[in-house]
């Protein structure tokens, strides 16, 4: 089976992350990148299934540039081929316009015939989680999405979802687009071999124009969303001490009935 | 010149992720309970980091390294030391004195036997020189091998022996006394000798000042019996054998010490920024300053020491360089980078004052870890010794 993952180029969560200030958008030429953790996880099941049952895993990315590090990552991992949706028209998108690019390049990469599509639950960086249902609807597949546990079988993807409450077992007909939580796998580590072979591995480098999409669907103009204003949280304040002079435990107490601890 | 290339960097990010997520978390526990991971071994087996130097045939990727295999495996050490120094010196002995002279010098039958599982990381090998009487004078060996018909007879010890021990060691290359030569002086040959092989006992651990998680033993052969073809390479040729895997190593403990200094040089560099003392970050005092400035002198000064030296051990494999070029850089980059790093333990401990001498900070385990590095694969005075006869002094 012929899998397509989709992943995501994100700021490293351990650096000094921020915003650009004249739109207020993600700064991602600023900070370090890396292939978002979440869709490691992603990845990892894809190149399970594809060992498991013969297929090719195809990795699709949106961003700039310092993206096809992400792509990278996932060829070196083990994926066969990459594809990079990059224009500067995408700046500042937002989740319906991501969603219409990546369908369409999907579509584009599999001649209309997506078997499998597999992304992570939510990007680590905007965490919106939306995308996987928004990409579902427009490539016209059923979206089964949270998955912890992923089986395949007689024309079928099988989930287990889990929930608070319960666990869910959810059925699909394939081709279907799956999400995958952090539970699901432990994604590997890439190899020295790796490394090499995904230097040879192609890379496709659309534009809007390879996909047939007006600039006019998406970039920062055209989102249906805007973030107005970005403020600072405060530093946080230093905490209160309190004195031990014998009457610790009862001023412990006070202290945390007054927040309703108690 | 001045930058590695950018498959030697990509390889380096990945190794620093390995060594970020799955050693830096457990080092400290490991160290206090002298722990040997032999879990870990496989999962560096299957990054690749003992298959570097080692054809494909084998297991390994050299084919794949573009003439850099050596220098990819210094950066593995650098950054496997900068997070703990154990699990360095663990890939560092089990690639340079496990595998290497198999590799090297072992017949067909002997490297199809032991190789695919030490480059896996299924298994791991010794190699044992070292003796309770004999260190940098090798010639001095006192452990013999007799051959009795089909079979060596071994009886002796061996001292220091790294990943010896383990529960997944397969075998030690020991060099022992075969004879005498018409002159007079020793044979030296050098026998493999399986792990359970009867009359081989491994000692306890040592109890060690630093390197904890790293495995070392003292061996005892005691009548031990092990077939003639476990003979590596030529009767008589075992010291000089072992000669030849001297230099590499001596530029992997290079590697491991740039790892040390560049690690202190960050942890310094933090806490001066962080901890505070009469109202102000300690690191605006030029009294701290200044010796944080001369640590990163010298992890920029080990830098290029050790990957010029790695470069011309990669060159000199291409049959680009003389020997004796690779023999004095790897001198050169020993010395010098071993006692930094002994130096830039010190000053990382006097930057974190009291909380330098607590093992809740990483800089003690550093500061225990770094004496052996002026020691191990020859001794600073060794170093110094050649390379005085590669600047042609009059040799005594």
């Amino acid at each position: 089976m012929n899998i397509v993952v989709c992943v995501k180029h994100v700021p490293d969560a351990q650096a000094d992350r921020g915003f650009n200030e004249s739109d207020n958008t993600v700064d991602r030429a600023g900070v370090d990148g890396l292939l978002s953790e979440l869709d490691e996880y992603a990845v990892e099941e894809a190149l399970k299934l594809a060992e498991a049952s013969g297929g090719e895993v195809t990795v699709v990315t949106i961003g700039p540039d310092q993206a096809a590090d992400a792509v990278k990552k996932a060829l070196q991992m083990g994926a066969d081929k990459g594809v990079h949706v990059n224009d500067e028209a995408i700046h500042g998108s937002d989740a319906p316009a991501t969603s219409l690019i990546l369908a369409e390049a999907i579509k584009k990469a599999t001649d209309g015939n997506p078997e499998l599509v597999i992304t992570g639950m939510a990007s680590t960086d905007g965490t919106m989680g939306v995308v996987p249902a928004m990409l579902a609807e427009r490539l016209g597949l059923p979206q089964v999405t949270y998955a912890s546990e992923l089986t395949l079988g007689d024309g079928k993807v099988t989930i287990r979802r889990d929930n608070d409450a319960n666990t869910e077992t959810i059925e699909a007909s394939l081709p279907a687009l799956v999400s995958v939580t952090d539970q699901i796998n432990e994604p590997r580590y890439p190899s020295f071999k790796g490394i090499m072979a995904a230097k040879k591995k192609p890379v496709e480098s659309w534009t809007l124009a390879d996909l047939g999409i007006d600039a006019g669907q998406v970039g920062l103009a055209n989102a249906w969303t805007k973030v107005v204003e970005i403020a600072k949280r405060p530093p946080r304040e230093q905490g209160e001490i309190v004195k031990d002079e014998g009457d610790g435990g009862t001023k412990l107490a006070e202290f945390l009935a007054a927040r309703k601890f108690l | 010149m001045f930058e590695l290339s950018q498959d030697h960097q990509d390889f380096r990010a990945l190794v620093r992720q390995f060594a970020a997520e799955e050693v830096e978390p457990h080092v400290a526990q490991w160290d206090r309970d002298s722990h040997f991971p032999t879990d870990l071994v496989p999962r560096m087996g299957d990054l690749g980091l003992f298959g570097l130097v080692v054809p494909e045939a084998f297991g390994g990727s050299l084919e794949d390294s573009d003439g850099g295999s050596f220098t990819n495996l210094c950066i593995a050490i650098e950054e496997l030391g900068y997070v703990d120094q154990s699990i360095g010196i663990t890939l560092s002995a089990g690639v340079g004195l496990g595998i290497n002279p198999i590799l090297t010098y072992g017949t067909a039958e002997q490297k199809q036997r032991f190789l695919p599982d030490l480059v896996a990381g299924r298994a791991l090998a010794g190699f044992g020189l070292t003796e309770p009487d004999a260190g940098s004078d090798a010639g001095a060996t006192r452990t013999r091998a007799t051959l009795d018909g089909a079979e060596w007879t071994v009886n002796g010890a061996k001292a220091f022996i790294t990943n010896s021990g383990t529960d997944i060691t397969s075998v030690v290359t020991v060099t022992a006394r075969t004879g005498e030569g018409a002159d007079g002086r020793p044979e030296i040959s050098a026998i493999m000798i399986p792990s359970g092989t009867p009359g081989f006992t491994v000692e306890a651990p040592y109890h060690k000042l630093g390197w904890h998680i790293s495995d070392t033993h003292g061996l005892t052969f005691d009548n031990c019996r092990v077939p003639q073809e476990n003979l590596l390479g030529e009767r008589g040729a075992g010291f000089k054998q072992f000669l030849k895997t001297l230099d590499d190593g001596r530029i992997a403990i290079s590697a491991l010490a740039l790892g040390m200094i560049r690690r202190m040089l960050d942890e310094s560099v933090a806490y001066s920024k962080t901890r505070t003392a009469f109202g102000k970050p300690i690191g605006i005092n030029q009294g701290v300053a200044f010796p944080i400035a001369d640590l990163a002198v010298m992890a920029e000064t080990a830098t290029v020491l050790t990957y010029k030296a790695a470069w011309l051990k990669d060159e000199q494999e291409a049959g680009r360089r003389s020997v004796a070029e690779v023999k004095k850089a790897a001198a050169i980059a020993k010395l010098y980078t071993s006692e930094a790093a002994v130096t830039a333990t010190r000053i990382a401990t006097q930057v974190f004052g009291g909380n330098g001498f607590m093992e809740e900070y990483p800089i003690a385990r550093f500061y225990r870890d770094a004496k052996i590095l002026e020691i191990g694969e020859g001794t600073s005075e060794v170093q110094r010794m050649v390379i005085g006869r590669h600047l042609g002094l009059p040799q005594g």
